[in-house]
């Protein structure tokens, strides 16, 4: 069993739509969307919930007024500025660390556990697919993703499927890193735009950091050949394979509002450029060209 | 008036809102909160005037005095301590840095050294005032860099706050504390699907918002007819344009390539600037057109 995360540092460059078509070419796969915060992967795949699970992580203080004799040690150590000067927890402020909890004279504090969002289990036409949605203005969005991996890897152990295709969250934080660790291959789609070339080799970084084996496609590249080129050159010097070029094409927007996998929208063009990719994509994985070094 | 440039999803224009806005405002101060991918530096150029390091506390454990009662390890709501018979294990990357451990050890074993997560560079670009945040490789802690980078906040000046994508604890630090936030969208099933939950983070933190369309012509009409229907004010339309497209890929800012969009920004702003006005005298979220 193989496993690919799909980056781009960038938001917006590609990663669901990619991400979806291969899920319809793979014969053999379980899909994860990693971007718990803002999932769009179901839009594309239309899941039937199979099993429902409430994500539990971290902890808010709340403070009984009727005990609390107002004397700010609470105040005095918390250094989230979570509370207030009337004695108010700022939940979105407060991380839960419980200090203030242990140091209240009079026991006032309760920690209470946050309920921090869901994860699902579900059947797609494609096969099985993993999601979440993380509650809003949530934290621990890397122990979610931690937590979705960890199901999609054992279903596949169980079913021994080939591959487990993660589409990974925009920028090179906690979410990304919890999506990246311990892949045999990480994908990035990039655009040849300067914001696309700079937030790309920003998560190559963190890709080699991790010791990733890290292989890149040129999303839209004809919007500006001169920046494909220099993505390409920059990717060469850092030993970091182009696997693909591909086009800016209309039918992504269509099959989007279709709702549908650009592959099972048409057949040409792009379709069929994404299809030559994946088949590119699945004999990297089977060759030793990941074989971490 | 600080107004913050946010949306669900990522690659939907914020950088481009953002930019454009701080250039056509007068007195503007652009605060680039984006700091796991910072790209407002990319259209704005700016000329660096001074860069700080950024750290946060972690415990370091002075062994001679420790007597290995598992304290420390025990309150940890992180994690990021492990007691054993003769070693203490720190974790940095799960340590937010609540001092409690040091705070509450017996033996007063602990002290808290830095541990550098990042930088925060402030600079000048075409009269606009220039901060941003720039997290290190690897680092998993971005909203204390977001806190820092805030730090630098001018209120004297129009702030304009360009913030990460998503809906979680980094976007939180980013927009809070904003008059007014600016949720930038695009007319397909993907960005309507954000833009909700973009609308849920802003509602909860009680700001006012607007929403901005970008390839306002490519897609459906769904964004326009949730907007109409939850009464949500469309500030402004960027159609799909390949010049636009181009300019962009370039690094040049939109009311540079496009000198018609500076009208455009400079009445966005005073729709806000009165916005801004009603909702504080009404104090309340709903606004009216």
């Amino acid at each position: 069993m193989k496993q690919i995360t799909v980056i781009s540092g960038k938001g917006g460059t590609g990663k669901t739509v990619l991400t979806a078509s291969f899920a319809a070419l793979a014969k053999n796969a379980c899909i994860v969307d990693c971007d718990v915060d803002a999932a769009d992967l179901h839009l594309l795949l239309h899941p039937k919930i199979r099993e429902r699970h409430v994500f539990r992580s971290g902890k808010t203080a709340r403070i009984d007024k009727r005990i609390c004799t107002e004397c700010g040690d609470c105040i005095d150590v918390c250094r989230f500025r979570a509370i207030s000067g009337g004695f108010d927890v700022d939940p979105i402020s407060c991380e839960g660390c419980t200090i203030c909890s242990l140091v209240c004279p009079s026991q006032a504090i309760a920690m209470e556990e946050n309920q921090s969002g869901e994860w699902y289990i579900s059947q797609t036409k494609y096969g099985h697919f993993v999601h979440a949605r993380l509650g809003i203005a949530e934290e621990n969005s890397g122990k979610l993703v931690m937590k979705i991996r960890q199901a999609a890897q054992e279903m596949a152990e169980r079913d021994r499927l080939e591959h487990v295709i993660i589409d990974g969250p925009p920028g090179i934080g906690c979410p990304v890193i919890a999506s990246l660790s311990g892949v045999d291959l990480a994908l990035i789609v990039t655009e040849p735009t300067m914001s696309g070339i700079h937030d790309m080799k920003r998560v190559a970084d963190v890709a080699a950091h991790f010791s990733v084996p890290t292989k890149v496609i040129v999303n839209k590249y004809d919007i500006n050949l001169r920046n494909t080129k220099a993505i390409e050159n920059i990717c060469q010097r850092r030993h970091i394979e182009v696997l693909a070029r591909l086009p800016f094409s209309e039918k992504v927007v269509q099959s989007m509002v279709r709702g549908l996998p650009v592959v099972k929208f048409c057949s040409d063009g792009i379709a069929h450029e994404i299809a030559d990719l994946w088949q590119t994509v699945a004999l990297c994985l089977t060759t030793d060209q990941t074989q971490r070094g | 008036m600080i107004v913050s440039i946010a949306s669900g999803k990522g690659g939907t224009g914020k950088t481009t809102v953002a930019t454009s806005f701080a250039l056509a405002t007068k007195n503007s101060q652009l605060i680039d909160c984006d700091v796991e991918e910072p790209n407002a530096h990319i259209f704005l150029k700016p000329r660096r005037e001074k860069r700080v390091t950024v750290s946060i506390p972690i415990p370091k454990v002075d062994l001679t005095k420790c007597n290995f009662c598992g304290k420390c390890a025990q309150i940890c709501a992180y994690n990021a301590l492990a007691v054993l018979n003769d070693r203490v294990l720190v974790f940095p990357h799960l340590c937010h840095g609540c001092g409690g451990c040091s705070l509450l050890c017996m033996q007063k074993a602990i002290n808290e050294v830095d541990k550098k997560i990042g930088i925060v560079e402030i600079g000048k670009a075409n009269g606009v005032a220039f901060v941003h945040g720039i997290l290190n490789i690897g680092e998993v802690m971005a909203p204390p860099l977001v806190r820092a980078v805030k730090q630098n906040i001018n209120t004297s000046k129009t702030v304009i706050i360009d913030a990460p994508p998503g809906t979680s604890c980094p976007v939180i630090e980013a927009i809070k504390g904003s008059d007014f936030c600016i949720l930038v969208t695009e007319p397909t099933p993907f960005g309507l699907n954000d833009l909700l939950l973009a609308v849920e983070v802003v509602r909860k933190m009680k700001i006012p918002f607007g929403v901005v369309v970008n390839r306002a012509d490519l897609g459906d009409r769904k964004v326009d007819t949730y907007c109409e229907e939850e009464n949500i004010p469309v500030l402004m339309r960027i159609p799909f344009d390949r010049e636009i497209a181009m300019s962009y890929s370039k690094g040049i800012p939109l009311v540079t390539a496009q000198p018609i969009y500076y009208r455009k920004f400079t009445n966005m702003f005073e729709i806000i600037k009165n916005h801004v006005c009603v909702y504080s005298s009404k104090g309340n979220l709903e606004l009216v057109d």
